[in-house]
């Protein structure tokens, strides 16, 4: 789905990411750690062409993201689901509105209305929300409605970046859970997180890779934690 | 069908969803609509101008050209004389399609906003006036006025060149002024859009980074604002243009005087080209904000 090859990324100043070679194969779980500032986030704009590689090789889907053009990659972003740290709606939109964007945007606005999306609104717990504002909702809200926009359009891929930032530990879990489902569904899914105890509470429940970040490099940890 | 074709049939048909994934934006959409019109009815005028000068220019360049005057200057008592002398050389004057002397009442009519109607014409040394009128091919002046000067020493030839030539070109040149003028309103009206639609796109800098997120292309954003604009453009142009045909109509006619000012407007078919100009600020919208769309998007991840 997407594979990293001897990947380098600099902001101007110095590498960031250097000689980052990873593969996310179909319906694989990952999780990907490290300390504020190593380039997690860095790490997952590369994943949906937000970013281009200042070295190496990124290939989403089979094509190398050099190859693709901007349409190329908001249909690359039509497969891969993206959950901001801090989630970001069209404010003067509902959220029901907010969490069909994808579909609204890639020409299937007709499906907005059916069955679907009230599922969906149900399954991130947000039915009684579905008429709000993005404004007026809580941070973990926020959350669940950025994960129900990401994965509307059953992307086969879905990037979260520090989905659980903002939420207390319940509601973790809870996300987290969704994630979890969206894995046994197929989906491929990367985590950008720095909360271990988060980690080990999933990895009871799904077999989980965990990537960690040190040194500008991407280390495979070890299953002990 | 072309890019273009399918982005104008967007644009017609419209994407209700599209529009809505933009914000209202209430202040700026009335100044872009306030603009549009100002221009459409400052074109309207810059139009009426070209096109009555144009008119005008016609008019002195075609039939006062193929008109002259002979003034026979003499003595009361060889003035008969010397006048039909002068016509029986322009019967023999190539080119000379007819000529004839003006009457005592003409002659009159024509001094009466000077003198008043009571002037007793015969008790003045009056010349007498010979109006011809020359055929296609027009004659040849210097050659005319060489045979008078020999045969009539009283005859003064006046091909109207002298005072036409300059009126002409004055006419000439308000129809470019004109003409100038409508580029420079379009011109400023794309201006005008191009920057309503940079602060539309920079102060929804969220919103794009949004769609772009969930998978919006690039066209679908661009359509969203094009057709905004390109709408607020074509209304606010049809109300100016509306507002500046009254004006036009408006206007006091007074055809006899035949004054330039008074001319000013448009006539026969001249009324169906102010109808274009909605249509221009359309286009030049749509243009400009197409431009405007595909720069800033280009600038974004």
């Amino acid at each position: 789905m997407i594979e990293f090859e001897n990947v380098a990324y600099s902001y101007g100043g110095g590498e960031l990411l250097s000689d980052i070679s990873v593969k996310l194969a179909p319906g694989s779980f990952h999780f990907l750690t490290g300390p504020s500032g190593s380039g997690k986030t860095t790490l997952m704009k590369l994943c949906y062409g937000a970013l281009l590689p200042t070295a190496g090789h990124v290939t989403l889907f089979g094509n190398d993201v050099r190859s693709l053009d901007r349409d190329d990659i908001a249909m690359v972003r039509r497969r891969v689901g993206v959950v901001h740290q801090d989630c970001q709606f069209l404010n003067h939109l509902p959220v029901a509105e907010n969490i069909g964007l994808p579909l609204t945007v890639s020409g299937r606005h007709d499906e907005t209305g059916g069955e679907d999306l009230s599922e969906l609104l149900s399954w991130v717990g947000l039915s009684n929300r579905a008429d709000a504002l993005p404004p007026e909702l809580s941070g973990g809200e926020r959350q669940r409605a950025a994960l129900a926009r990401a994965v509307i359009m059953s992307p086969d891929v879905v990037l979260a970046d520090e989905p659980t930032g903002n939420v207390d530990w319940e509601m973790s879990q809870r996300l987290l859970r969704l994630l979890v489902e969206l894995n046994k569904m197929g989906k491929t899914v990367l985590i950008a997180t720095h909360d271990l105890g988060l980690i080990r509470a999933t990895k009871a429940q799904v077999q989980a890779r965990v990537l960690r970040i040190a040194n500008r490099r991407i280390q495979l940890a070890g299953a002990d934690l | 069908m072309s890019a273009l074709q399918v982005a104008i049939a967007a644009l017609w048909t419209g994407d209700r969803h599209a529009d809505r994934v933009v914000p209202p934006s209430g202040f700026t959409a009335q100044l872009t609509l306030f603009a549009s019109g100002t221009m459409a009815f400052l074109a309207v005028f810059a139009l009426a101008l070209s096109l009555a000068s144009g008119r005008l220019a016609t008019i002195w360049g075609q039939e006062l050209a193929r008109t002259a005057t002979i003034r026979v200057v003499a003595p009361v008592d060889q003035r008969a004389a010397q006048t039909q002398a002068a016509l029986r050389i322009l019967e023999t004057t190539k080119g000379v399609a007819s000529a004839r002397a003006l009457t005592d009442a003409e002659q009159q009519s024509l001094l009466a906003p000077w003198f008043g109607p009571e002037l007793a014409i015969d008790a003045l040394p009056v010349p007498r006036l010979i109006e011809i009128i020359e055929d296609s091919d027009g004659m040849d002046p210097e050659g005319l006025r060489l045979r008078l000067a020999a045969e009539v020493p009283g005859a003064v030839l006046d091909n109207h060149n002298r005072w036409r030539a300059p009126l002409v070109k004055a006419a000439s040149r308000l129809k470019l002024l004109g003409w100038i003028s409508t580029i420079l309103i379009t011109a400023t009206l794309a201006a005008m859009v191009t920057l309503a639609a940079n602060a539309a796109l920079s102060a929804n800098a969220q919103v794009i980074a949004v769609l772009r997120l969930v998978g919006a292309t690039d066209g679908y954003i661009a359509q969203a604002f094009i057709r905004r604009f390109t709408l607020r453009a074509l209304s606010g142009a049809a109300a100016g243009m509306v507002l500046g045909m009254l004006a036009v109509l408006l206007l006091p006619s007074t055809d006899d005087a035949g004054g330039f000012l008074t001319g000013l407007g448009f006539q026969g078919w001249h009324w169906l080209v102010p109808l274009l100009i909605p249509f221009l600020a359309g286009a030049v919208a749509f243009a400009a904000t197409g431009a405007a769309a595909r720069r800033t998007l280009k600038e974004l991840a």
